[in-house]
């Protein structure tokens, strides 16, 4: 579904993605593991468009995507969680909801439910400021708002960053859920143990390049990955 | 869904609301004598006036939470704009005469059958109105392409910069066959115009500061319905965070720009009301004073509330042009509570200037326990709301 091909990215005056290779076969879940400055979120904030990258090229459904507006890029289906969540503090729960939902000019009704009947936490809450939730509960409505683009790609940048180790398990379970309602996922995790557990493939990012491939079994269970990622 | 219900009748209870407000201010002012309260109405006049570029910039600063000062250069545009286009064409020559009359051969009035008429009166300063903020949302336009890019304090200090190249321009000399040079502008039609007079020139019916209400309450329901729109939400999030409001598909550049322009529209047709209500315009009258006024307004109100900005600013009138007055003039007593003084008390420091310093210690004492404004960012349908529900569930409930 999306293809990244020899994807160069400077960011801050340093090569921080050195040419990456790698592909989001639809209604997976892929993960792309790695330590810190791996250039892990680099990547994903260049294909949302947010970075220019230097070279490559990013292919949606055989669509050229490289370079293009953040807003177009939204619209063409792929969506970004952005890491520490990000949600609008002053905002409602609804009205955070409905920005998510801000280039589609269809009826909203049947996505509000849709991701009320996934957090019901949320419904509950719809007509609080978003900065008054909990960490865990802004991450729902970090990824509730992310879905109401109604995204074929929904990426994700460490989703359990900050959050107790229960409220992780609650939101991976989700990220399943989501998946298996059609969603393809794009997943970058610290938490690799959590993120190979439910990635269909994953890669291992090091300083800026791909050093490994393979299901989310098989690098759970590969030696160096143990070594470096899983402790 | 039951919350929509409630919005649904706060909206109309709002609409009720203001028809009252403007009923009641046709009332007041065919019923109290004009000579005696000049000034009640001078303050209502200039509180709508203020009221409306007060909302304006709350729309940029508070709602969209881009810094600006340049307030008051977009109302000069379009207090210029509505003066030229309204002078009447046999006026011209009084008023330019220091020019050999007007570059501009035509007034909007006119061209609608004369300013005498209710139709060339109404529709003349009503496109006028409109033009001037045209003018001054293009010039935002214009100046939006380099200055949009600047954040926060780096915005306020080009926008205050630009304000001031405006007023200069406007005081050229060159220029003078259009704006008059230095001098002011006058003899246009303003809200006393709209006094309905019978065949003999009294006046039956006044209806001046029911004028200044009715069009700032239009411009002001306007932009409330902008916020409470897709736009206003996207606003909002820019104003909380740009990264993540970029990332949902925002087109920051976009919506700056159309935040700036149409806050300075409505700047534009504050400053044309603001040139009705003074009678003349200026352009050493658009200081940056007026723009911090507008901003203290903004900010004692609260930033990011509407209703705020329009309370705050008719108190702000109020006391600035009327409450506080005494305090600059000297007063001897000769009695006080119908005791018979000896000689007469002269009361010490009122004098000359000592209003400033009072208003500024009431300001200073407003924002220290009012640390978000008067209202916060809340609006007064949402307090009456809060109010309503926390009687419902027993209180102590966020709501």
């Amino acid at each position: 579904m999306l293809k990244i091909d020899g994807l160069r990215v400077n960011y801050g005056g340093i090569e921080a993605v050195k040419g990456i290779t790698f592909q989001v076969p639809e209604r997976q879940i892929v993960t792309l593991i790695g330590a810190n400055g791996a250039g892990k979120s680099t990547t994903l904030r260049t294909i949302a468009g947010l970075v220019k990258p230097s070279a490559g090229r990013i292919r949606l459904q055989a669509e050229d995507i490289t370079g293009m507006s953040p807003d177009r890029i939204v619209s063409k289906g792929i969506t970004l969680v952005p890491e520490g969540r990000r949600v609008f503090p002053d905002l409602t729960v609804l009205e955070n909801l409905k920005i998510g939902a801000y280039l589609r000019k269809d009826s909203l009704e049947d996505d509000l439910e849709w991701v009320y009947s996934l957090f019901p936490r949320l419904k509950e809450r719809s007509w609080q400021a978003a900065g008054t939730l909990s960490g865990g509960e802004q991450q729902m409505l970090a990824v509730g708002r992310a879905l109401m683009s109604r995204p074929k790609l929904m990426m994700m940048d460490e989703p359990s960053l900050g959050l107790a180790p229960l409220v992780v398990k609650d939101i991976f379970s989700i990220i399943k859920k989501v998946n298996e309602q059609g969603v393809t996922i794009l997943l970058i995790e610290q938490n690799a143990n959590m993120a190979l557990h439910i990635a269909d493939t994953a890669y291992v990012l090091e300083t800026g390049r791909i050093t490994l491939t393979g299901t989310g079994e098989e690098l759970l269970n590969n030696e160096a990955v143990k070594k470096a990622y899983l402790g | 869904m039951i919350s929509e219900k409630k919005s649904k009748r706060g909206v109309f209870l709002a609409l009720v609301c203001v028809c009252v407000l403007l009923a009641l201010t046709i009332v007041l002012e065919n019923t109290l004598d004009p000579i005696k309260n000049t000034i009640l109405f001078t303050v209502l006049k200039k509180g709508a006036v203020y009221a409306l570029v007060a909302c304006s910039m709350n729309l940029l600063n508070g709602f969209t939470g881009l810094f600006s000062l340049g307030q008051a250069g977009f109302m000069l545009l379009g207090a210029y704009t509505y003066a030229i286009l309204t002078i009447p064409v046999d006026q011209k020559a009084a008023v330019y005469y220091l020019f050999g009359g007007s570059a501009v051969g035509f007034s909007l009035p006119d061209l609608f059958g004369g300013a005498d008429s209710p139709v060339g009166l109404i529709l003349g300063v009503v496109l006028a109105l409109i033009l001037g903020g045209v003018v001054a949302a293009g010039v935002a336009w214009l100046i939006g392409l380099p200055v949009l890019r600047l954040k926060s304090d780096y915005l306020a200090i080009a926008t205050l910069g630009f304000a001031e190249i405006i007023r200069a321009v406007f005081q050229w000399e060159k220029l003078g066959p259009v704006t008059n040079g230095a001098n002011a502008l006058k003899n246009f039609p303003t809200f006393t115009s709209f006094n309905v007079k019978d065949a003999s020139g009294a006046v039956v019916l006044r209806l001046s500061t029911f004028v200044a209400f009715l069009i700032a309450a239009i411009c002001i329901a306007v932009i409330l319905l902008l916020i409470n729109s897709s736009y206003g939400r996207a606003f909002k999030a820019i104003r909380e965070d740009e990264v993540a409001a970029e990332a949902m598909g925002i087109n920051l550049a976009k919506h700056k720009r159309l935040s700036f322009c149409i806050s300075s529209f409505f700047a534009g047709v504050g400053g044309g009301m603001f040139a009705m209500f003074a009678n003349q315009a200026q352009a050493k009258t658009f200081t940056t004073a007026m723009t911090y006024e507008i901003l203290l307004i903004v900010v004692i109100g609260g930033i990011g509330s509407i209703s705020g900005s329009c309370i705050a600013s008719f108190l702000y009138v109020a006391a600035s042009e009327w409450w506080l007055r005494f305090l600059d003039s000297e007063t001897q007593l000769t009695s006080i509570f119908g005791f018979q003084l000896a000689k007469p008390f002269k009361v010490p420091l009122l004098r000359n200037g000592f209003r400033m310093v009072v208003f500024s210690i009431i300001i200073m004492i407003v924002v220290l326990f009012f640390r978000r404004g008067l209202m916060g960012d809340k609006e007064l349908p949402d307090l009456l709301r809060k109010r309503r529900t926390a009687k419902k569930k027993g209180g102590g409930d966020r709501g």
